[in-house]
């Protein structure tokens, strides 16, 4: 049975997680993950190249002019918190206590 | 008039509109009377976002069109402009959508009427309908029975009568397996036929958008009309869009279609067995077919490929989900870190959690090489299995899902079971081939109502008009989308 650092990946996540919580994903992500080690048993696969996309596509740009986009206003509206021209959040630096 | 008209197909509807028979608002009376009643039934079934009005929206379009003043459903992943679209989580909810997606463009500039909104597994992570933020959507043939998922709620508005068609989108298998249970039809077209832009996304590299109709015939019309290149998505595909509606009715005589050995068709239920397996291939035969075994000996490991895949893209795709720019914010943070991580942790649910967690692990320094790199190995595996079999046959025939419809409740305490009644739909994502499902019979063995049983067809890739042809000639020849009720 695999045990991951739930911890750590949580904090990787950025998602924050009740004690209780953490018990009770430990062990669900644990059976899944032990499930998708059963790719384990694949061998062969030193020369095959990795699939990230369905088919293969290059590099697709457009011409570089400018449209239309929707107003700086329309966008801040829909933040939980904006001043003037940005968005708002918490203090970033923290004091030293 | 005294026609139930929601019982009518899109295209059954439209041909009353070129008669001058009947009017657009008597149609959306028709639908919005049967959700009226829905919702006096003490057993919900909730197709639609509860407590969300319905704002149907229509643009002038041409008349003659054959999806003008049909109203269409969209799923809660699909961006309607001025709409709160939450993709059914708590983290989006009050997000109202600065624009229109470009399936809603094209559906709009088709002349549909774009009519509500439907409930889905929050971000479209389900197989059941039962995690989204406003509560499960149950199945219209059997309320004590989950529709499906992801797209459970447009599967049950149409099986409903409460829609005339549905928008749906598919990671895994998420618009084929809901219609499979609730007795419609649904399709993933290939991946890159049908513009993304404005569907929140879930996996980049496997999320398609398609419909979910009554018969073969709507499916075709609906996506005839959302297909198409769209410079706003670089991943959609600059191939001509055929006419599909003339493949419809043409003969499959001679067609070969490929079929799995027992040996790699596990774990069917007996009466899936019975109806997409051996009833299946004999319906296939009497059309003429030439019906072909073949083997997909890495579908095996979908399942496992898929759980590594999806939940690393999706915690990609989840991490603009910050409380800074749009959606909720946690009101107890301190310090900006505390505020995305609680932000998150109010926000989402318990499966979009899991998957977050899963995909971040299997993408992080140590583990790369062994998840996420393994996986994508897997995935041209499974990808070469396809274009193999697709040189022998025409199209490949398949149980959409190893039974009917479970009942509410019971797979929600053990994800892995849940993630495996995907087993047979999720290597189309992965493999990027389109894929139909249709009803093809039913499962009488259990106490209560008889319960759909879906069958697929999967095709070459931008060959979603030859899945039409077999799916209308197997329609036309079993005829359960009447036997169901979809159709009178």
């Amino acid at each position: 049975m695999s045990s991951i650092d739930l911890k750590h990946v949580a904090r990787l996540a950025r998602l924050h997680f009740s004690e209780e919580e953490l018990k009770f994903f430990q062990t669900q992500v644990a059976q899944i993950l032990s499930f998708v080690e059963k790719l384990n048993e694949v061998k062969g696969l030193e020369n095959v190249p990795p699939t990230s996309h369905p088919f293969s596509l290059s590099d697709v740009f457009r011409e570089d002019e400018a449209k239309p986009s929707l107003a700086l206003e329309e966008f801040l509206k829909k933040s939980p918190q904006s001043k003037g021209r940005f968005f708002q959040v918490p203090k970033i630096i923290e004091d030293k206590t | 008039m005294n026609q139930d008209l929601s019982r009518l197909t899109a295209a059954q509807l439209s041909e009353l509109y070129r008669k001058n028979a009947c009017s657009q608002k008597e149609a959306l009376d028709s639908v919005e009377k049967n959700i009226l009643v829905r919702d006096r039934d003490p057993r919900h079934i909730h197709a639609y976002v509860p407590d969300r009005p319905r704002c149907p929206i229509h643009r002038k379009a041409d008349k003659a069109s054959p999806l003008w003043g049909v109203p269409i459903a969209v799923k809660d992943n699909i961006c309607v402009e001025g709409l709160e679209t939450t993709c059914s989580s708590k983290i989006l909810k009050n997000f109202i959508a600065p624009y229109h997606a470009t399936v809603i463009e094209k559906l709009l500039d088709a002349g549909a009427v774009v009519y509500g909104q439907t409930n889905m597994d929050e971000f479209a992570f389900g197989s059941s309908c039962e995690t989204s933020c406003y509560g499960p959507t149950r199945n219209p043939r059997d309320p004590e029975r989950v529709p499906g998922g992801s797209s459970g709620g447009s599967a049950a508005a149409v099986a409903d009568h409460t829609a005339f068609a549905a928008l749906g989108s598919d990671t895994g298998g998420s618009i084929r397996q809901p219609a499979a249970f609730c007795g419609v039809v649904g399709i993933k077209p290939t991946y890159g036929r049908v513009s993304r832009y404005g569907l929140i996304a879930f996996a980049s590299s496997l999320d398609q958008i398609g419909p979910i109709t009554k018969d073969v015939r709507d499916s075709a019309l609906v996506l005839g009309a959302i297909a198409g290149h769209d410079p706003k998505d670089s991943t959609s595909a600059d191939v001509p869009v055929p006419n599909y509606t003339a493949f419809l009715g043409k003969s499959i005589k001679g067609k070969k279609v490929g079929v799995l050995s027992d040996g790699e068709l596990k774990g069917l239920d007996p009466a899936v067995r019975g109806a997409a397996k051996e009833e299946a291939q004999k319906v296939m035969e009497r059309l003429g077919a030439q019906v072909v075994e073949i083997s997909l000996p890495n579908m095996k490991h979908s399942v496992s490929v898929y759980y590594i895949v999806a939940p690393s893209e999706a915690s990609s795709n989840l991490a603009r989900f910050d409380g800074v720019r749009f959606g909720h914010r946690s009101k107890e943070a301190r310090s900006l870190l505390e505020m995305f991580e609680k932000s998150r942790g109010e926000g989402f649910g318990a499966e979009a959690k899991r998957r977050i967690i899963l995909g971040t692990y299997s993408l992080s320094s140590g583990y790369y090489d062994a998840y996420y790199l393994k996986a994508m190995k897997v995935r041209t595996l499974i990808k070469r299995d396809f274009d193999e079999a697709f040189k022998k046959v025409d199209a490949i025939m398949l149980p959409t899902a190893p039974s009917a419809a479970f009942r509410v409740g019971e797979k929600t305490q053990d994800p892995l079971q849940m993630y495996l009644s995907d087993i047979f739909t999720i290597s189309a994502n992965l493999a990027g081939v389109p894929a139909i499902s249709l009803p093809c019979g039913f499962d009488e063995t259990r106490t209560g109502k008889p319960l759909p049983i879906g069958l697929q067809f999967l095709g070459r890739p931008f060959q979603e008009e030859v899945l039409f042809q077999t799916a209308y000639a197997y329609e036309q020849e079993t005829g359960f989308h009447k036997k169901i009720g979809n159709v009178s």
